[in-house]
């Protein structure tokens, strides 16, 4: 047999790769499509791909019915806010576990993460009680609180790897320069780290954005974010696809602006460490 | 001022004993350099007078101050690390100034320090450049840079001319030795090169196993080694040891000789011997010779006597520079 010429191989690989990345987007695509669809033509089977009478009045009715803007500023100021203070916490306790480690640095490192292994169900129970005695419920700062302690795991546990890699030496030279442990973490580390730092904070922005199970069970209205937004759309009265689309496609749509932006940094940060 | 001294200097991890004990005074000024097999304690030992390490008991004095509770920013050393540990997002300017930014200097002064510095260093066309632009040799002195503008009490050397090719090790190690005798900073350098630690100490520290088995000047250490350690480490090629009991004469258990302090002949008196291999170099010839008497001895002759494998020679010590040990090793005097 012979064997293939790169060419070919080339093709192959890369005929592959749209393909699995069009199954990939697809149902991202197919729910922009329905956004401009009208209800009935939404429900049709067989579903029409391309040739059917677009329509923008679903994102009218989506602007009339609710308020986006309200419920995206809600979205922005929780996923940021929850991002750093979450950066806050984790620079120094990652900084610690990776510079100066003690024999118990590994199991607190895998007691962090099983946290995230429980579903979040199982506390939510003790957690709406305690909101609500705090009067938390429907609030912002509750909501921030509440996805920086579920993101914090993973923020703690990129950070730590990114450090990692960072020579200790560096690290000792700016002691022995005369730098504080917060000057190192503030001029030495924090700048060598800029790579990972950056693709945590985009990852946890993410994750935080697209958080549905805490922002649908603590908040309705006032603290309300973009998934309560969308969640709206799928009500008793019955289905609405294409609104619920319409809703949807509006509320992905500044993280698809962010991450196409960021795209390079954030591949950049997720195999940081995987080529060396 | 920056003269340093340990006092019952221990090192411990767990029950692991790294350095069991070590006592040593350094003079202000000094060049001293602690030398050693790896995993001596040379470096740990370097480590915990910087701050880096911490000290399991005993004291570390800097004039006269006891440091060990203080943070190695406190100490007022600086360190130059064998990789050369620069700050990767800085300048050259960058890095050399760090030090003098974390000590609040106002920035005309720090301008002119490190313009000083650069232009000591020949880099000054490089101070706008980072560290990943830079040549090998050109980090390392960016490295020394940044030890040397800050007026640090003491350098600490950490091996760092050992990722340097050959060549330029033996220019920068004249270098450093220049910019110490110029500056007049105590220095204290760690290295596993005998010829780094010969050629550039005022004092040796030999390290052996976490202790230190002899401290001395280059020549002290090579004419009068105080122990059979010290006698094998010192000196290339080694030191040939024989421990046969006919030549144990006046008590010694082990008598050694310098392959450089041993003459050859064809014939004559003295132990005979066939040559085993030769390794001419031109200005010297090493000869491995198998002896029935003392068994494999080298033997260092200066110039070339055209003697070849196989040939029959005839060995005799000078008889002044021979080393004499007893039964635990230490030399008899």
């Amino acid at each position: 047999m012979a064997r293939r010429t790169p060419v070919a191989h080339t093709i192959t690989a890369t005929v592959a790769a749209w393909i699995v990345g069009f199954v990939i987007f697809f149902p991202i695509l197919w729910m922009v499509i329905t956004s401009f669809k009208t209800e009935l033509e939404a429900f049709n089977t067989p579903p029409s791909f391309l040739f059917f009478h677009w329509t923008t009045e679903n994102y009218a009715t989506v602007q009339e019915r609710s308020n986006y803007l309200h419920h995206a500023l809600n979205s922005i100021i929780i996923a940021g806010g929850s991002t750093l203070v979450a950066m806050v916490i984790a620079i120094p306790a990652a900084w610690s576990m990776a510079f100066v480690p003690s024999r118990r640095t590994r199991d607190i490192l895998l007691w962090i993460l099983s946290t995230k292994m429980m579903p979040a169900v199982g506390v939510l129970v003790p957690i709406y009680l305690i909101f609500r005695d705090l009067a938390l419920l429907d609030t912002r700062i509750g909501l921030l609180g509440i996805l920086c302690l579920s993101n914090l795991p993973i923020v703690v546990w990129m950070l730590f790897t990114y450090f990692k890699e960072i020579p200790k030496d560096i690290l000792e030279a700016s002691r022995m320069d005369g730098a504080t442990i917060g000057r190192e973490l503030v001029y030495v580390l924090t700048p060598m780290a800029v790579p990972g730092i950056a693709s945590t904070i985009l990852l946890n922005v993410i994750l935080a954005w697209n958080e549905a199970f805490w922002t649908l069970n603590l908040s309705t209205s006032e603290a309300a974010p973009l998934t309560v937004f969308i969640a709206s759309y799928s009500s008793p009265e019955g289905l609405f696809w294409a609104k619920l689309s319409a809703a949807s496609t509006l509320a992905i749509a500044p993280i698809l602006v962010l991450g196409w932006f960021t795209q390079r940094q954030l591949v950049r940060g997720l195999t940081f460490g995987a080529v060396k | 001022m920056g003269s340093i001294s340990l006092q019952d200097v221990r090192k411990t991890f767990g029950s692991h004993v790294v350095i069991p004990g070590a006592n040593l005074q350094i003079e202000d000024g000094s060049f001293v350099v602690f030398v050693g097999p790896s995993g001596c304690g040379k470096t740990t030992l370097l480590r915990m007078i910087a701050g880096l390490e911490d000290v399991s008991s005993g004291r570390i004095l800097i004039d006269g101050a006891n440091v060990v509770d203080v943070p190695p920013a406190k100490r007022g050393l600086s360190m130059v690390f064998q990789s050369y540990a620069l700050y990767p997002h800085m300048s050259v300017r960058g890095n050399i100034a760090f030090g003098l930014k974390m000590a609040g200097l106002p920035r005309p002064e720090i301008d002119r320090k490190v313009d000083a510095a650069a232009a000591i260093l020949n880099l000054t066309s490089y101070l706008d450049r980072k560290p990943r632009e830079l040549s090998g040799g050109q980090r390392q002195r960016v490295a020394i840079g940044r030890a040397i503008v800050r007026e640090p009490k003491a350098f600490l050397f950490d091996e760092p001319l050992s990722n340097l090719d050959a060549a330029l090790r033996v220019q920068m190690r004249q270098e450093v030795t220049r910019l110490q005798r110029q500056l007049k900073t105590t220095a204290i350098y760690v290295t596993h090169d005998q010829v780094e630690a010969m050629t550039m100490a005022d004092r040796i520290v030999v390290l052996n196993a976490g202790s230190i088995e002899q401290y001395g000047t280059p020549l002290e250490l090579y004419e009068r080694p105080a122990n059979l350690f010290v006698a094998g480490f010192i000196g290339s090629p080694r030191m040939n040891m024989i421990e046969r009991e006919t030549e144990q004469h006046q008590g010694a258990a082990t008598i050694g000789i310098r392959p450089e302090h041993m003459t050859v002949s064809r014939d004559g008196a003295g132990w005979s011997g066939i040559v085993r291999a030769a390794e001419h170099l031109g200005s010297d010839t090493f000869l491995y010779v198998d002896t029935p008497d003392i068994g494999s001895i080298t033997v260092r002759c200066v110039g070339e006597l055209g003697l070849g494998e196989g040939d029959s020679v005839r060995l005799r010590p000078d008889p002044a520079r021979v080393h004499r040990f007893d039964k635990s090793g230490t030399a008899m005097r």
